[in-house]
């Protein structure tokens, strides 16, 4: 058990710190939250400069473009520009963590030249179509059907909580190919240019007021037969590999902002005197043990994938579940160190609470997350 | 950085764990309950063999020379297998009390308003700023102690604060312990059938189980780096963590277990009994998040 960095590692975190310092302040103000081809500017100019230093793809292999950066450089990378006040992964996040990924995996030579590059440079930006409104948890359920057409598949269907949709040139996106089969079987993986006819995107308003998600209703939408990604009717096990990089270290830069969080709720609890309240102070004296926990979890995690040759261990699982809860317990206690101006939207906090209750629903809702851990981690018996 | 396990490590805690299965298996437990105030010389005699009392002794003072990681994967074996007796302050009393490293003599010390197998033991680890000596005749009341494995004596006048390696080690126990009854519960849930079917397939059973490994796991991350670290807000951390993982388990698990969980003949009760014990062991609850939340301001 270590948790010193090597020289190796120090030295890499030492490299990334002088060029944030040194590039941080050359980036343009930050658009407003609803100015949508603004955004996508800003988060495609941040991908460029980190493919212009080198660090776009860090975790992804060398034969796909990526750094092969270790899982521990990966986490170091993670932290640093969260404590440096990087820009997050933004409008590439799909890109860069599910589609770019799944591609590299499972994808032909010819499927990897054409769309890993531009994901690496901030030149396309990639969303999701896989939860369908009768299909959340139970996505292996999904209905948007794809005929076979000739050399393309004419899909008709509806797709629901796709982030970025607006301003996606492609989408992953998971059609049935064959109804007759059992569920997980008749699914297949497709890149869908997003300026194909017949694709529609309606945004999606979340309780927090804003369209961070759409809808998207697909009218006969002509797609390649070449832009599938990985064998007919194998899209199941495809998508998996995807999922599975979602759970590795997604939450890394949050669990660090959530523990400088506690500490801005700390002292403004001492400037107005809710600090006097113990059940206040006990409670983020727990929180505090709760995300150091969390961030050792972390790392644990990370060493575990390293060791394994960067296949995310059941660990997954287990920090999803308690960092969803911990995060909404962390806002919680927010509105009670802010009190009435909990009601306040403007505030950060405020806005962070509303967003904080889909922590436990998206990519898996805690209830399936007991589910996973109960029977894959635990083995116990399938049933109701 | 590589936080997990070495293969020493592993070796360190497989020998232990198969020491204890040889020398306090299920039967010897439950002959420890029948025969309260009693412990196992020879056992303990063993462990001092095993090098557990003087594991972080210098090789140079005869001692196994290992550090505070290896100190807490034994404890979390030891807690596992509710292994009774004044473990810990016989740990720290090792190079101090003539005896303990060996096994030979057994140590125990006072911690807060009580002390553990008063009875049973030689000697007394005199907290680090108290004179050395014992108790008066008469001077400390007996107390009928909840848990069957752990006689308690209640002190004239609280002890001073104990060594932030009594949280340490007591958190490692309550971590074995947690994993303990995780293991139990699925076992039962896998084997107990009701409504013909076992209930480990039932989502509200799982459910229990799935939070009793979270609630473990991220205990063993706390209680690990704690070990390696050694900082004072990582151990208190990791001691909140742990006791609500151990007392929380055991009590899931007693609910798993259904009517038998509520039997003496059941071992559930033991470990919960034993988790409120060493929960009260070093700093309380409240002051330790008194603790955390006065280093979030000083950090920030």
């Amino acid at each position: 058990m270590d948790l010193t960095y090597t020289e190796e590692e120090e030295e890499f975190r030492a490299r990334l710190r002088e060029w944030l310092g040194q590039v941080l302040p050359t980036l343009p103000p930050k658009p407003d939250p609803n100015d949508w081809p603004g955004r996508r500017a800003y988060d495609m100019g941040w991908q460029r400069r980190l493919y212009d230093a080198g660090y776009a793809g860090l975790h992804w292999p060398v034969d796909a473009g990526g750094q092969g950066a270790t899982p521990t450089q990966h986490l170091i990378f993670l932290e640093e520009t969260e404590k440096a006040g990087a820009p997050y992964v933004g409008a590439n996040f799909v890109g860069l963590l599910h589609a770019g990924p799944t591609i590299a995996a499972e994808g032909t030579p010819g499927q990897r030249a054409r769309w890993l590059p531009p994901i690496l440079r901030g030149d396309e930006v990639w969303c999701q179509g896989f939860s369908e409104p009768d299909a959340g948890s139970d996505l292996a359920a999904l209905r948007t059907k794809a005929a076979r057409d000739g050399d393309e598949y004419v899909i008709t269907g509806s797709k629901i909580w796709t982030s970025h949709a607006e301003v996606a040139d492609w989408c992953e996106l998971l059609v049935r190919t064959d109804p007759d089969a059992p569920k997980h079987r008749g699914i297949s993986w497709l890149a869908m240019p997003m300026d194909a006819p017949g694709v529609t995107i309606r945004p999606l308003r979340t309780l927090a007021g804003s369209t961070e998600f759409a809808e998207m209703f697909l009218d006969e939408v002509r797609v390649p037969v070449a832009n599938r990604v990985g064998a007919e009717n194998d899209g199941w096990r495809v998508t998996m590999v995807t999922l599975s990089f979602e759970r590795g270290t997604a939450f890394v830069g949050e669990v660090v902002a959530c523990r400088r969080t506690l500490t801005a709720l700390a002292d403004a609890a001492r400037k107005n005197g809710r600090w006097d309240d113990p059940v206040l102070r006990r409670k983020l004296g727990l929180l505090s043990a709760e995300f150091a926990a969390l961030w050792r979890l972390t790392q644990w995690n990370v060493s575990e994938s390293e060791a394994t040759g960067g296949v995310p261990g059941t660990g997954g699982s287990v920090f999803k579940l308690r960092y969803s809860h911990a995060r909404q317990e962390l806002y919680d206690t927010a509105a009670e160190v802010l009190g009435a101006g909990s009601l306040d939207v403007d505030h950060e906090w405020v806005l962070d609470r509303l967003s904080s209750l889909s922590y436990t629903i998206a990519a898996g809702t805690s209830q399936i997350q007991q589910n996973i851990i109960a029977e894959r981690i635990l083995g116990l018996p399938k049933g109701r | 950085m590589h936080f997990q396990l070495t293969e020493d490590q592993r070796a360190l805690q497989a020998g232990m764990r198969e020491l204890l299965a040889g020398r306090f298996g299920r039967d010897t437990l439950r002959a420890a309950v029948d025969a309260p105030g009693t412990l196992d010389r020879g056992l303990w005699r063993k462990l001092g063999e095993a090098g557990f009392f003087a594991l972080r002794l210098p090789e140079d003072e005869g001692g196994v020379g290992l550090g505070l990681p290896e100190a807490v994967l034994l404890f979390e074996e030891a807690g596992r297998a509710l292994l009774p007796g004044p473990l810990i302050a016989t740990h720290l009393a090792a190079g101090v009390v003539k005896g303990a490293a060996d096994g030979s003599v057994i140590v125990t010390q006072p911690d807060g308003a009580l002390v553990e197998w008063y009875e049973a033991a030689d000697a007394l680890l005199p907290p680090a700023d108290t004179a050395e000596g014992g108790f008066a005749d008469g001077a400390l009341t007996p107390v009928r102690s909840v848990d069957p494995l752990t006689p308690l004596h209640r002190l004239p006048e609280p002890a001073p604060a104990a060594d932030p390696l009594v949280g340490l080690l007591t958190a490692a126990e309550q971590l074995g312990s947690a994993a303990r009854t995780t293991e139990m519960a699925v076992q039962y849930a896998r084997e107990r059938e009701q409504f013909g079917a076992a209930i480990g397939s039932f989502q509200a059973v799982k459910h229990l189980c799935a939070q009793m490994l979270a609630r473990t796991e991220l205990a063993r991350s706390a209680v690990y780096a704690a070990a390696v670290t050694c900082e004072a807000a990582d151990i208190a951390g990791a001691k909140l963590l742990a006791d609500e993982a151990a007392v929380r388990c055991a009590r899931d698990c007693l609910q798993v277990h259904g009517g038998m969980g509520f039997t003496w003949e059941a071992d559930v009760h033991l470990h919960l009994k034993r988790a409120w014990v060493r929960k009260e062991r070093w700093v309380s609850e409240g002051a330790l998040t008194e603790l955390l939340a006065e280093l979030l301001v000083e950090v920030g």
